[in-house]
This record gives C-alpha cells, structure tokens and sequence, in this order.
C-alpha cells in the first residue's frame, strides 16, 4: 500500500487562498448545506401536486388499440360475423385458439365450437389482424378474473355474449382508429 | 358546580387522583403516538408525491384504529428456543421509560404532574432506560438478526447517550438549574433568549442524537430492513410488535417534546407580546412539538441510512468533542464577555 497519504488535495494556491479555502470548508462542514439542500428538495415536493391515480375511482385514458378481453362479434342483421376460416386459429403465436366447424342447414360454415385459453393468450391481437370479417376483436375490458383453473378458457357463447354487450364500445374503437389502417 | 367538582376532587382518594392525572397525560399520549404513525406515513407519501393512506375513514384517519385492532387480533408467536420471559418483557421495557419519562414534561408553567428538582437527571435516567427494551429483545430472540441489531442499537445508544447528555449539561449551565420548569423560565423574554440560538451547535447536536437515540432514519441501522431484516424486533408478531411500535413513536414525541422545553422555550410564545399571546401557552407547547416532531419525519423522507462505522465516528469523534468544546465556550462567554446575560 505504501505509505499514508497525508496531501490536503483541498488546500491549494497561495497562502492566502488556502486560508480561504480552509475557512469555507470548515464552513460547509459545520453549517451542513448538502443537507439542509436535500431538505429543501423533499420540502418542495411536500407542496407539490400528487401524481397519484385512485384507481377504481379514478382511471386514466385508453388507447382505441388498447387489447384487453377478447369478443365475437355479429352483424347489425343479428348473424354472427365468423365463417371459421381458422386463421386467427392460424395466426395465434400461443396456441390459444381452438375452432371445429361444419356446415349449417342454410349451407353456410359456422364455428360449432371457439374456445380461447386466456392463460394461453397473449393479447398480441394477432386474431383481429387476421379476421377477413372483423368478427373476432380484443376489447378493451381488462378488469376480469377466474375462480378456478378451468374457467381459463371463454367458449362462443361467452365471447358472442361480450361481443353482444359491448358492441357499441367496440364500434367506436374501431371508428375511432380507422384513419390510421 | 365548579365548587361540587373541586369537592369530589379533593374527597378522592391520593392514589385515585394520582392515576386519574397520569391517565390525563398517558391516553392522549397514546392517542397522538397512533395519529403520529399516520402522520408518518402521510408526510412521507406528500414527500414521495404520493398521498398516503386514504380509505379507511375520512381521508384516512382511521388508519391507526384499524392497525391497532389488526395487530392485537393478531397471534402473538414465541420461537421455540427465544428465552420466554424475556422476551414478553423486553417491549414493556422499552415503552415503560418513553411513558415514564412525561412524569416531569411541563406542558405549562404550572401543568406539570411531578415538579422535582432534578427532572433533567430524571429524564436522562429514563431515557438511557429505553435501550435495555431493545437490547433484551434482541438477546431473547435466540436469532441473530436480532442480536446484530440489538448490538448495533446498544453500540450506538451509548455512543450518542453522551453527546446527548453533554448537550444538556450546556444547557444546566446556561439555566443554572435541574428542573426543566426553570430551564423554560430562564428562556422567557422571547425568541431570542431561547437557548437555540446562544448553544447553537449543542442544539443541533441534541436534534441529531435525539434521532439516533430514538433509532430513527438516518440512524435506523438497529433495524436495517435492507442487511439485517428488522433487526431486534424480528421475530415480534401481534402485540410485542405493536408495543416496540409504540415506544419508537413515544420516544420520538419524548424527544422532541424535551428539544422544545431545553432549546425553544418551551411553552412561551416567541414574542411576549400580542398577537402571539393570544394562543395559550400549553397551545405554543403542543406547537412547537409538532414542529419538531414533523422534523423526524421530514429526516426520514429525506436521508438516506448511514453507514454504521459512520455512525460510530459522528457520535465519538464529532459530536462529543463538539459539545465539549460549547461546553468551555458557554463558560467562558457567561464570566468573561460583555454578552455573557445571552448565555444565562
């Protein structure tokens, strides 16, 4: 290590300057000014608008693109929009979607079964890219939760049941980022 | 009617009056210990941006109803191997002298509940009591979290016990006398006799030790969440935990109740004449304490922990050499200088 290193780096110039520079240290140490100035700072913020969002009471905006749960979605006529084309089943990165199909009395496809795994799910909205007819979207519900492991997965009825409910809000999302797809 | 009261009174007898007196002094003080703890938490959010507890009642202001009734519904666990008596003991130890201690506390010149000579010694004697709650929690524990802290907090307890007390013997100096009613007479006139200005740096000593003494941030290392969990209170559950919570918070109001009466006057208005008269002299007390006692809050919200060598160091090499130093200074500013009636 060598030996002790006893210089004063502080103490530098003139005899005079180093009286001076030893005066204001001397100050500075008994007065306590980096103390008092992090007082001064908590202080300030003490009388300063909270940040603080009361969440249930209080929320913030969401985006029109916000992805939360997903819906069905049908036609102002009342029909359902899917036609089991399977790509969102297709798309899905997480292996969420399952879809069997077959052909109804009319002639026309439809899903006899859309189940989504939410714990699969990763919100991508890579389903709503994909749909040809808008009907699967990602609402912008993200306040829900499950009671036990097997209510995880929604089935058709519950996403028509959304897609139902929140048709208006849906409707609007989509009005609302049209300019920009 | 005030005749009827008077009489009652006075056909109470002396030990009933004595426990309804210090029932008068002690329920209050539990009651602002709580509402302190909310305070806390309050301030420090408002300085953290945020706004603090808020459900639970009006703005949150029954908070401290709830924890306290959280906390005694809660088990009260004692490890397998932690000594048992000690260990039940060891809180009542350390909020019995934080109580204790308000025996002398002049709220006015007169509302005083033991007037004895040597409150001062008394205080001093009660308040290096509080250590021995935290040290025998520690050793009790039988875990060594908390014997690290409790080590940690009897190392430091020590350390400031003595500037703390060096403060004080400047201040006997300057009153002449023990009884803490007297030390506030002597600073009567108005702001500028109080002993804050002529013993500065004591002052700021006796602020700084106050808050070691109490084991507050910055010198909260007895409870070092970060290195040693909770220190000595660690294996505390239910009530042992919320006694130990009650002494830290009674011994912080102690001390900036006993700051007031040595260094700002205790209850005397700051200007003996109105409008500062007009606010009663036990309201100018309760004042003043706030005051002070918003300081240790505001030190929490604002300082980071200390180091413990340095904590060490402040309290052996600065502060006691300081206060010694006043000490002469106080002496021979009072015999030899033309300002010498500042110091007395």
């Amino acid at each position: 290590m060598g030996s002790p290193d006893f210089s004063r780096p502080w103490v530098t110039g003139s005899p005079d300057h180093q009286n001076i520079a030893m005066i204001s240290r001397f100050i500075k140490t008994w007065l306590l000014p980096e103390l008092i100035r992090g007082l001064s700072v908590t202080g300030g913020y003490f009388f300063k608008k909270k940040f603080t969002v009361q969440y249930p009471d209080e929320k913030t905006p969401k985006s029109p693109r916000f992805r939360g749960l997903h819906a069905l979605r049908r036609y102002p006529n009342g029909e359902e929009r899917c036609i089991a084309c399977k790509l969102c089943e297709a798309v899905c990165p997480a292996l969420a979607i399952t879809i069997e199909s077959e052909e109804r009395d009319d002639g026309t496809r439809r899903t006899t079964r859309y189940d989504i795994d939410l714990f699969k799910c990763i919100y991508c909205g890579y389903c709503e890219e994909a749909c040809p007819v808008d009907s699967i979207v990602l609402t912008d519900i993200h306040e829900y939760h499950f009671e036990t492991g097997a209510s995880g997965t929604i089935s058709k009825q519950d996403l028509l049941q959304i897609g139902d409910t929140h048709e208006p809000a849906i409707a609007r999302a989509r009005q609302a980022d049209s300019p920009y797809r | 009617m005030v005749e009827l009261v008077v009489y009652v009174w006075d056909s109470l007898p002396l030990v009933l009056q004595l426990g309804l007196k210090i029932g008068a002094i002690i329920l209050p003080l539990l009651a602002a210990v709580a509402y302190y703890t909310l305070a806390e938490r309050k301030v420090i959010a408002y300085m953290h941006v945020r706004i603090g507890p808020n459900r639970v009642g009006p703005r949150g202001l029954l908070q401290p109803i709830a924890d306290a009734v959280k906390l005694m519904f809660k088990e009260m666990i004692i490890p397998t191997n932690a000594d048992r008596y000690l260990f039940v003991i060891a809180p009542v130890l350390a909020l019995a002298p934080a109580l204790g201690a308000w025996a002398v506390i002049p709220f006015t010149g007169t509302l005083v509940l033991a007037d004895i000579d040597a409150s001062l010694l008394y205080v001093l004697a009660l308040t290096s009591m509080g250590v021995y709650g935290v040290v025998i929690a520690g050793w009790a524990s039988n875990s060594k979290y908390a014997f690290l802290g409790a080590m940690r907090s009897a190392a430091q307890i020590v350390a400031y016990e003595i500037a703390m007390g060096f403060a004080l013997v400047g201040v006997l100096m300057a009153a002449g006398s023990l009884n803490l009613r007297e030390i506030v007479l002597a600073q009567s006139g108005g702001i500028h006799q109080w002993y804050f200005l002529p013993l500065f740096p004591l002052f700021i000593v006796y602020l700084i030790s106050g808050v070691a003494e109490t084991n507050r941030s910055p010198f909260d290392v007895a409870e070092g969440e970060s290195e040693i969990v909770a220190g000595f209170h660690v294996d505390y559950s239910g009530m042992g935990f919320a006694v130990f919570f009650l002494a830290e918070y009674a011994n912080m109001i102690l001390i900036s109740a006993l700051t007031v009466i040595m260094f700002l006057g205790g209850w005397q208005a700051p200007l003996p004449f109105a409008p500062f008269t007009w606010i009663p002299a036990i309201g100018w007390f309760f004042i003043k304490l706030a005051g002070v006692a918003f300081l240790f809050l505001w030190f929490r919200a604002t300082f980071p922990r200390y180091r413990y060598d340095q904590i060490m160091r402040l309290g052996w090499k600065v502060f006691i050499p300081v206060t010694l130093v006043w000490i002469v200074v106080i002496g021979v500013a009072r015999f030899f200088t033309p300002v010498g009636y500042w110091f007395a």
